[in-house]
């Protein structure tokens, strides 16, 4: 027997719940290489801007323990590159499309809403919150649960009303529960957390930050157990609010590790960058790890907090 | 997907040697070699299945034999944990490689004269184009250079190939004391070269294209870049580079390279955004925006 693997996020019903995080699938095409795209539940694009955006200088990677440091500024061509290029392309594959969008404010955010919403095919909007606020020294957006809330009731007013809006929330916050629930308060359908966990590395033969600008954002396997965590925290304050869990996932045993603290989906991040094929190879083994279970995907969705016992499926 | 796109592959090792100051790893991979196409690379998974080491290694093709149904060579030096970790493989472990992946040196539809010009291990993957130009007739002249005599790379291959191979050690331990950029005009003009092809580290790339602009040739160049995916991903690699249409964009050396023309990269801003790059900060779409975004669109 197969096992269900159908999820739902909001209104959106998905196939299976591996989805390719944003910033870790490239425009679809790069992965198309190596896996049909319109197998996974849903791919997240690179974060959209209305302009396009250079990014920050190089060197913008460094390697770390069991994962790596990033600042890549959000390189990318803009929206209408988006729309008239990428998008088109994705849906010939039958690939479901999650469009990342990210601004400087909530104009920018609602413009993109409704640019997004304006074509068919946009499944889902997920709101990235880990930008710069001009209107707060530069501090992220998810740094202030009112600013993050103002971005997301903007995205929710504008786009169309069939397409979900998450809210993709960082780990490194004061309170990310009370962040969590403004969002949702805010009218998100959402969550998806988390993002890279700012952090450091230094060279040590130059003595100065490895990566352009010195801070960069956290990612892979060495993350999942923050990232795990704060799914688990958030799903216990807010159970009815479905959350895409990200962070470090390898295997599919991680992707259940997530389904299990709260999440309804999960998201294949950095490791994309390793294992180009990663998204279908975990897709497969949760599939596998269900089976041996007897369990479907929804089963398990929050079995970490329920008793000793219940946890193990049907 | 496509049949001349890359593929992921776990493959046997069939030899580990050492050559010079580097290590060689030969695998059987039919797959790759029936794609590859010189200038083109492999990334290869370190550390194995659990390692820590989560990122790929990326190295130039430098050989490709119909043996076994198809094998890969690739060189490296031990730098860190993941290539000891490779320079440790034996015969018959397997490897996870992802490959051939970037865009190759663009060959001469007619026999011209080339200089190939390589630093290091960089002028790995000058062998096998240099087999590929002769196969077109072209004559072949190589200029190799490194810091000392056992850092120089396949002299004798070179020698057997190329019509003329110079070498230069900056300690002068082999061959000309000096850099390839010192010894490459004067190949040039002896061999009366109509093109340079290159590989090696960035500063090198900028002396070697300068030379080539003086000489008013068309110079090839494949960057080093540091990489996380390979496959385009990732933007970790990206460098500016001039389009046709004339304006900078902020390019990925592992799919929109690692070959490009070098007369096309702008070596002395590379490691900046420069102000006048695609989307850089304070970028304005000039009057043509919608004629901008209709070009990216394709």
């Amino acid at each position: 027997m197969t096992a269900d693997l159908r999820t739902r996020l909001g209104t959106l019903e998905l196939d299976n719940p591996i989805l390719a995080a944003a910033g870790c699938a490239g425009t679809g095409r790069e992965l198309a290489q190596f896996f049909d795209i319109a197998r996974i539940g849903a791919l997240v694009t690179k974060s959209v801007m209305l302009e396009p955006h250079a990014g920050r200088p190089a060197p913008r990677m460094a390697e770390t323990p069991s994962g790596m440091l990033s600042a890549i500024g959000l390189q990318g061509p803009g929206v209408e590159v988006f729309l008239q290029r990428d998008l088109p392309w994705l849906l010939s594959r039958g690939g479901r499309t999650v469009a990342s969008v990210a601004g400087s404010g909530v104009a920018e955010y609602a413009e993109l809403a409704r640019r997004l919403s304006a074509v068919p095919g946009v499944a889902m909007i997920e709101v990235n919150l880990s930008c710069p606020d001009p209107a707060a020294q530069g501090r992220h957006f998810t740094d202030d649960p009112a600013a993050a809330a103002r971005i997301v009731h903007a995205v929710r007013s504008h786009a169309r009303s069939d397409i979900p809006v998450f809210a993709k929330l960082a780990a490194d916050v004061p309170d990310l529960v009370a962040l969590a629930r403004a969002c949702a308060d805010a009218r998100a359908d959402g969550l998806s957390m988390i993002n890279s966990v700012r952090g450091m590395a230094i060279d040590p033969a130059t003595l100065r930050p490895a990566v352009a600008g010195g801070m960069g954002g956290l990612s892979g396997p060495a993350v999942r157990p923050i990232a795990v965590g704060c799914v688990y925290e958030v799903h216990a304050a807010l159970p009815e609010v479905p959350i895409i869990g990200m962070g470090g996932v390898r295997t599919g045993a991680d992707a259940l590790e997530f389904l299990a603290a709260g999440a309804s989906a999960v998201a294949v991040g950095t490791v994309n960058f390793a294992d180009p094929s990663a998204c279908v190879r975990i897709l497969r083994e949760l599939e596998e790890l269900l089976e041996e279970r007897g369990a479907s995907a929804a089963d398990v969705v929050g079995a970490a907090h329920r008793p000793m016992g219940a946890a193990l499926g049907r | 997907m496509s049949d001349f796109g890359p593929v992921q592959m776990r493959v046997p090792v069939l030899t580990v040697r050492r050559v010079d100051a580097y290590y060689a790893i030969t695998v059987v991979a039919p797959g790759i070699a029936e794609r590859f196409r010189s200038g083109q690379f492999v990334s290869v998974a370190v550390g194995g299945e659990h390692s820590g080491l989560l990122l790929r290694r990326p190295f130039a093709i430098h050989d490709v034999k119909p043996d076994y149904g198809g094998t890969v060579e690739f060189l490296f030096s031990v730098r860190g944990p993941g290539t000891a970790w490779l320079a440790e493989r034996r015969s018959r472990d397997l490897l996870d490689l992802v490959g051939p992946l970037g865009r190759p040196f663009p060959l001469p539809r007619d026999p011209v004269n080339c200089v190939l010009a390589g630093g290091g291990s960089g002028s790995a993957p000058l062998f096998p184009l240099a087999q590929a130009l002769r196969r077109r007739g072209c004559r072949v002249d190589f200029v190799l250079g490194a810091a000392s005599a056992d850092r120089v790379f396949s002299a004798i291959t070179a020698r057997r190939v190329a019509e003329t191979a110079t070498f230069t050690t900056d300690d002068g331990s082999f061959g000309v004391r000096g850099a390839v950029t010192d010894a490459l005009g004067r190949v040039i003009e002896d061999a009366r070269s109509d093109v340079v092809y290159a590989c090696g580290p960035m500063p090198m790339l900028r002396e070697v294209t300068a030379v080539a602009v003086r000489h008013g040739i068309p110079v090839q160049v494949a960057v080093e870049e540091a990489m996380a995916c390979g496959t385009g991903v990732c933007m970790s690699c990206v460098i500016p580079v001039v389009g046709e249409d004339g304006i900078t964009r902020m390019v990925r050396s592992c799919v929109d390279g690692p070959v490009f023309r070098g007369e096309r990269v702008r070596f002395d801003d590379v490691g900046t955004i420069p102000f006048d790059a695609l989307g850089a900060p304070g970028w304005k779409a000039r009057d043509d925006r919608d004629g901008i975004a209709d070009r990216e669109a394709g």
